[in-house]
């Protein structure tokens, strides 16, 4: 089996070709075009639009790949190693943070051989119990904040939560971006909100979540991405969670593409989390396979990818013992979390 | 421009896909197999054999049976006896009823139908098992549901079948020209003899076997196996009162010529040299996968493929870069892996006709371009190319090459377009990509072609009517209009 693109050139960058579709995004534009709401709008506009047909296309044939054997076990273990391990409920503790914290450091304890997961990810006030349970892990503390996770409150209150969040040591940051303003056109103030998030982030990387499944349209899904990746996103993210649809393979190609052309005009790299709904090891496969062929295995990485996820963890570690053993792996061999 | 290293190390690891082959032993493939006269397998009496091979491996699939003149007039002789006796007479619900059946035989071995469509045809077993089988399937229910409402289809009351229908069909999709033949065929209340061609027999015999499965009565559907000379003795055969024949343009000639002045009732689906326009304010990646789609899907072996990239000056560098990038993830191997994109050439001549074409286009100075890419070294194949600084004068912008090749030409204004697209000698169909609803519209009532498609391509369904323009051959198949081709009307 060939690859056809097996000597880099699906990876060449795109010179200056793509970012002529882009123009006003090149790296020294991006201030200037951020601090003027007309300009701003126009560029987010002029995007090229995304036709629903075809993306779901693209997205139910990528779902067509068919992983097995060897090509599964890697993708198991580097799911594994990019879930951002989430706990975000009404009746979170300390001790269900605790539980959850060391599952993430040693998600299969009698094999060493599976990776931590790449975060946990708790409410702010929780913050600093992750942060004792995972020192010396190499697992990050990620913490939603912002008034997650409808975002509706006043940027004082989004920032001092961000505040809290980073104080008890949060590496990383879920924002979420102010819906109402996106959709009624105010996205100068949904990017002034994410700069001054990031701001306050005080370098914790900060992932900001679009909520896409209320954003409707894939071209608003396009042009949102794009105004976080301008606001100095470190990640886009889909979903919170709380909202149905959450993540979809073809919101997760439209995040990608639109990483790949940022990174191809800026050269600022930018994540991708997909969260909301990943529960069995088919679903993480599925947004690999998304990721490998359209921004390249270098995305595949917890620091460009990551799953948002609770209920994942135990499927990825049962189907990871049936492609060892052979056998399914029933509930209780894995511990509850 | 350096690249921000975000944080940990980019993924090294890479993510091979290993290999997924679907199985083989599901297509039960015989060691040899008779002609499908009367509703049974039978010897040949004056024909000979042959042998059907793998494209992907050269190996040999099958000894299969050449019919001659004297097997043609027995199966026109039993679809004769068939339209006079049974199938003749029997009631539209009744005929139905058959179809139906057909249709759910067809979903029950969709596996078996589509192994043996891969391995005999060199096609990726997902486009065999994704498209060709279960539109052969849906066909097969579109046209049951005309069966027994002929009355109200718009042809006056009561229209008659035409009587023994001669089909001839191509390599491309074997087993789905067998069902868009077949099915309106025999919807209409007409028997059928058909030849399958010559280097991809295999799913046509294991239709006749759902055919008997069905319990069709005998000689309504016979199938004859063979190459060129048999089709030619059976459009010339006196009993039979319609050719149908998809194919070249150069074959359809011929077959024009020798059913010209007789009785006979005859359409054809020929070539094509579609243009694929992408205006400027398209959904550039979506227009991206479109232009894949178009030219890339069985490997280019498709009348309707979208051969030339139409696209606007101002955006041509971009999308011939977003094109470039995305060739490079396209899987090019064993077909019956269940991830391959790019099969094999279907036979050594077609190989040879593309290859000839594509240096004819760098001859006459067209820049040819290809992504890194091993060929395997059983079999015939040929890597996805891309041809720019294309002229419409070049024959890689006038002929048909039914291989993966694209031959990228630009255009300033919708003017330009519609003149650039028209500028063929074919017309079997067209893709507009914009973002722009009006300008869909008026593309369409402009470009002469029998199927555009906007904002997608390649895209078939039973309801929708497919025939061509000028060289492209007349007459249609699908719809209500396909009825008319098998209605004496």
């Amino acid at each position: 089996m060939q690859t056809v693109g097996d000597l880099g050139v699906r990876h060449a960058p795109l010179d200056d070709v793509v970012a002529s579709a882009y123009r006003g995004a090149a790296s020294s534009d991006v201030s200037s075009l951020i601090s003027s709401q007309d300009r701003l709008a126009r560029f987010l506009a002029g995007l090229p639009g995304v036709d629903q047909v075809g993306c779901e296309q693209r997205a139910a044939a990528l779902a067509t790949r068919s992983i097995k054997t060897t090509a599964k076990l890697t993708a198991i273990e580097l799911a594994i190693s990019m879930i951002d391990l989430t706990t975000l409920e009404g009746a979170d503790t300390h001790g269900k943070v605790r539980t959850l914290c060391a599952k993430a450091r040693r998600p299969e304890p009698t094999d060493d051989v599976v990776p931590h997961v790449a975060a946990v990810c708790v409410y702010p006030d929780l913050v600093a119990t992750a942060r004792h349970a995972l020192s010396g892990s190499g697992v990050a503390v990620a913490s939603v904040a912002t008034a997650f996770p409808s975002g509706r409150a006043s940027l004082a209150v989004k920032l001092a939560d961000v505040g809290d969040a980073v104080a008890a040591g949060a590496d990383e940051v879920d924002m979420v971006i102010d819906r109402g303003a996106f959709l009624q056109g105010d996205v100068g103030r949904v990017v002034e909100e994410i700069v001054a998030v990031k701001e306050a982030c005080a370098g914790a990387h900060l992932k900001v979540i679009l909520e896409t499944g209320e954003l409707a349209t894939y071209d608003n899904v396009r042009r949102a991405a794009w105004l976080a990746m301008l606001g100095g996103a470190d990640f886009v993210k889909t979903s919170t969670g709380k909202v149905t649809p959450a993540s979809t393979v073809p919101v997760a190609l439209v995040l990608l593409e639109a990483v790949r052309d940022f990174s191809s005009v800026t050269g600022r790299t930018v994540g991708v989390k997909v969260a909301g709904g990943i529960r069995t090891s088919k679903d993480a496969i599925r947004y690999l396979v998304a990721v490998n062929e359209t921004v390249g295995p270098e995305w595949l990485v917890a620091s460009r990818f990551r799953l948002g996820a609770s209920s994942l963890l135990n499927d990825l570690l049962r189907q990871r013992r049936k492609q060892l053993t052979g056998q399914y792996a029933g509930s209780d061999d894995v511990s509850v979390e | 421009m350096a690249l921000d290293a975000g944080g940990a190390a980019p993924g090294t690891s890479g993510f091979e896909y290993a290999p997924a082959p679907e199985s083989r032993a599901v297509a039960r493939i015989q060691s040899s197999y008779g002609l499908f006269i009367g509703g049974a397998f039978v010897e040949s009496i004056d024909g000979g054999t042959f042998k059907t091979v793998s494209p992907s491996s050269e190996e040999v699939l099958a000894e299969v049976t050449a019919a001659g003149p004297l097997d043609v007039a027995a199966a026109v002789a039993a679809a004769r006896a068939a339209f006079e006796g049974p199938w003749g007479t029997m009631p539209g619900r009744e005929r139905a009823k058959y179809l139906y059946r057909i249709a759910r035989l067809i979903q029950e071995r969709s596996r078996e139908l589509a192994v043996v469509e891969t391995l005999d045809n060199g096609k990726p077993i997902r486009e065999s098992r994704d498209v060709d089988v279960p539109l052969a399937a849906a066909h097969f229910f579109y046209y049951a549901g005309w069966a027994d409402k002929l009355d109200h289809a718009g042809f006056g009351p009561s229209p008659r079948a035409l009587g023994v229908a001669g089909q001839v069909i191509p390599w491309n999709f074997p087993l789905l020209m067998a069902a868009w033949k077949l099915a309106p065929a025999l919807a209409t209340g007409n028997t059928c003899v058909l030849k399958p061609a010559e280097t991809t027999p295999l799913s046509a015999l294991v239709l006749a076997d759902i055919l008997q499965q069905a319990g069709l009565p005998d000689g309504v559907v016979n199938i004859l196996t063979g190459d060129g000379t048999t089709g030619a003795a059976l459009v010339a055969h006196d009993g039979v009162d319609k050719v149908a024949f998809t194919g070249s343009t150069e074959v359809g000639r011929r077959i024009a010529e020798s059913v010209a002045g007789t009785h006979k009732h005859l359409t054809l689906e020929l070539g094509g040299k579609a243009a694929n326009i992408v205006f400027a304010d398209a959904a550039l990646d979506q227009a991206v996968e479109g232009i894949v789609n178009g030219i890339f899907f069985n490997q280019g072996h498709v009348c309707c493929a979208g051969s030339r990239l139409l696209v606007e000056e101002s955006v041509a560098a971009t999308v011939v870069a977003m094109l470039k990038r995305r060739l490079g993830t396209l899987r090019l191997g064993d077909p019956m892996d269940k991830n391959t994109d790019i099969g094999a050439i279907n036979s050594p001549e077609q190989l040879g006709r593309i290859v000839a074409l594509v240096d004819a286009g760098e001859n006459e100075g067209a820049e040819r371009w290809s992504p890194p890419c091993a060929l395997p070294e059983k079999g015939w194949w040929f890597p996805p190319t891309v041809f720019t600084d294309v002229s419409p004068a070049h024959r890689i912008a006038r002929e048909e090459i039914f291989g993966p090749v694209l031959s990228v030409l630009t255009f300033r204004t919708p003017d330009e377009a519609v003149e650039k697209a028209n500028n063929t000698t074919y017309g079997l169909s067209a893709g507009v990509w914009t973002e722009k609803g009006s300008r869909i519209l008026s593309m369409a009532s402009r470009l002469r072609a029998g199927v555009v498609w906007a904002n997608t391509f390649n895209r078939f369904d039973p309801a929708s009517p497919f025939g061509g323009f000028k060289e492209s051959g007349f007459g249609r198949e699908g719809g209500r209009q396909g009825l008319g081709a098998y209605l004496d009307v």
